[in-house]
């Protein structure tokens, strides 16, 4: 019992089309308008300009004897600072390309090739491997073990063994002076 | 269908606005319920009874806890010390979340033996895995709340999974953590989702039993209900037994609370969060055991992933993967069996999951894994075409009519 001059929805012809048109529109500006939207909500979540504003530190590795290592905070995340013997660096620096899962020269992840700096975060589920403290496993390959999962890494923070797929990562890093670096 | 009974004014007044009462009287009282179940089937309703349980335990917890790195572990040591029954509120909530996975994980496998998941009650099924999906999240971020050690490298390890998804990973984890590490955003919305998930799971719970009063519930012999003869209503023969199993189960919990009720937790949950130093050996809660052996297994780590993913799942496609059309193992010998197995085998996965991954368990995890995922992608499709199943009673109601018939 429609009003005559009002056409029902279903009826074929231009009516039909047109109203087809406008529905389509209306979706299409819907649906990108609210994904649109959504986009303040999910980047909020991201880091905060705050949280940015802390990402650079300062270390003075003066005090860092040949052989020792140290850990300072970056992030929120430990960063491992090793000073190298003779002997790691001949380690790292001989091990052939195609050993290697993730391939890297020593020379690529170490500015000076007593310093070696990394984020001391395992790259398979994020652990801290051990081998900082001299009394820690080292594993196979004489440079870090992570326990989590079982990776072993060698005198470069390369992954050689275990479940993870990368080498520990090199933060961004200068040398300020030759005993001064700034993480960041 | 007639209203409720007692009709008083007022009710009469308030059903002619909104039949709430009609409602209930149909879904809780007269809901025609099969004569013939067993007490496998009062898991639901204890899972119900258990989130409720979480919610009033978790919204007076909420009242005293502070979800600030530097506060957090202290207010929980303060519920626990100051707070006038905060032990008990906490140790609820704690224990809780185990007994809670330990009803629905019961009520899973009875839906899995008895054939609850296949037609027509496919997406009564979906809901069903839907719920345990939301309830893991939510006892996973739960966990991370009091921020002891296991707190903390709980949340770094298990975020990092999302870093295994190829290109976009690590901004996901990024995004995930409001920072470059497991940090005090990531505390706060974790308390946030928290605080929302088990609405949620509500929710999801409603809809639930929606579907369960549309297709009705299935039953030990997983035939079909022929008539009135095959049913009693659910009230009083199932409220009163459903209250007589949350009573038993009471004792349980409560059992666990009060004597043991730090048996399920990692003593070094107690030892405050410390971003620089990971735990020798981070174990999850006991209900995600398995799918961290099912990570362990694979030493590629976005196989292990996506495997791990998969083992739930693989459980959406269990209606059409189980291709019997025999609900009820009572008639499927050698699914019986399979199913014991199976049941054995996420056992053994559990096992491999809380120990470190090395020496025998290592090859342990990699059968077992193997034989869940061929358990769900090979035996069942095949064992449900060549089984010889045996022969099915007619109605609910003969076997037990015969019965009678036999003792008189
Ligand atoms: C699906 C229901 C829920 C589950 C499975 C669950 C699970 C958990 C778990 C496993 C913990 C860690 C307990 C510990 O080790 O100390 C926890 C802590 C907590 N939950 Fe829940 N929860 C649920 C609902 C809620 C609700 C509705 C609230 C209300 C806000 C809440 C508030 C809290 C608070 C404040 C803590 C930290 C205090 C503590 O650690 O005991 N929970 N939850
Ligand atoms: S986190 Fe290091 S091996 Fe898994």
């Amino acid at each position: 019992m429609a009003h005559p001059t009002t056409p029902s929805p279903g009826v074929p012809g231009e009516d039909a089309t047109r109203r087809n048109f406008l529905l389509y529109a209306t979706s299409a500006v819907a649906v990108s308008g609210t994904a649109l939207a959504l986009w303040p909500f999910i980047h909020s979540m991201n880091p905060a300009a705050d949280v940015l504003a802390l990402s650079s530190s300062e270390v003075d590795l003066k005090p860092i004897a040949v052989g020792q290592s140290i850990t300072v905070t970056w992030r929120g995340k430990p960063v491992f600072i090793r000073h190298r013997t003779p002997e790691e660096i001949k380690a790292a620096e001989s091990v052939q390309l195609f050993d290697l899962r993730d391939p890297q020269p020593d020379s690529q992840r170490a500015k000076k090739p007593e310093w070696l700096v990394l984020v001391g975060v395992c790259t398979h589920l994020g652990c801290i491997p051990l081998g900082q403290k001299s009394s820690d496993p080292r594993g196979d390959f004489g440079g870090w073990f992570c326990p989590c999962h079982g990776s072993h890494y060698d005198t470069s923070g390369r992954i050689r063994k275990g479940p993870a797929p990368a080498n520990l990562a090199v933060p961004d890093y200068t040398f300020l002076t030759d005993t001064t670096i700034r993480i960041g | 269908m007639s209203a409720p009974a007692n009709q008083n004014k007022i009710i009469k007044w308030v059903d002619d606005r909104l039949p709430i009462f009609t409602l209930m009287q149909h879904s809780a009282i007269e809901y025609p319920t099969p004569r013939n179940l067993n007490y496998w089937w009062n898991f639901g309703s204890l899972a119900g009874f258990m989130l409720v349980v979480m919610i009033l335990s978790g919204i007076f917890l909420a009242m005293s806890y502070t979800a600030h790195v530097d506060y957090a572990f202290d207010s929980v040591e303060r519920i626990m010390r100051d707070v006038n029954y905060g032990w008990l509120l906490r140790y609820l909530h704690m224990n809780g979340a185990s007994m809670f996975f330990l009803t629905v994980l019961i009520h899973i496998f009875r839906g899995m033996y008895y054939g609850s998941f296949k037609a027509p009650r496919e997406v009564l099924w979906w809901l069903g895995i839907l719920l345990y999906l939301a309830m893991m999240a939510t006892a996973f971020m739960g966990y991370v709340l009091p921020w002891g050690q296991m707190s903390f490298w709980g949340a770094t390890v298990i975020t990092n999974l999302f870093s295994a998804i190829p290109v976009v990973g690590s901004s996901i984890v990024t995004w995930l953590w409001g920072g470059f590490s497991v940090g005090n955003p990531t505390l706060n919305r974790f308390f946030a989702f928290h605080y929302l998930l088990p609405f949620v799971i509500f929710a999801i719970m409603f809809l639930h039993v929606w579907a369960l009063h549309t297709v009705k519930s299935n039953n030990p012999l997983g035939i079909d209900v022929k008539g009135p003869q095959d049913t009693i209503p659910f009230h009083p023969y199932y409220t009163i037994k459903d209250l007589y199993g949350i009573g038993l189960f009471l004792m349980v919990y409560l059992f666990f609370v009060f004597y043991y009720p730090n048996l399920f937790g990692e003593p070094d949950n107690y030892i405050p969060a410390n971003p620089m130093v990971t735990p020798p050996h981070i174990v999850p809660e006991w209900y995600f055991l398995p799918f961290y052996a099912i990570l362990r297994a694979v030493p590629n780590k976005l196989l292990g992933v996506v495997m791990m993913f998969s083992a739930i799942i693989v459980l959406f496609f269990l209606p059409w993967l189980d291709t019997s059309r025999v609900r009820s193992a009572r008639f499927r010998p050698i699914y019986k069996q399979f199913f014991w197995i199976f049941l054995a085998d996420c056992i053994v996965l559990g096992v491999v999951g809380a120990n470190p991954p090395e020496g025998i368990y290592v090859l342990m995890g990699q059968i077992a894994t193997f034989w869940y995922f061929f358990h769900f992608l090979v035996l069942l499709p095949v064992l449900g075409k060549v089984e010889k199943t045996r022969p099915l009673p007619d109605s609910i109601s003969t076997p037990v009519i015969k019965k009678s018939m036999e003792k008189a």
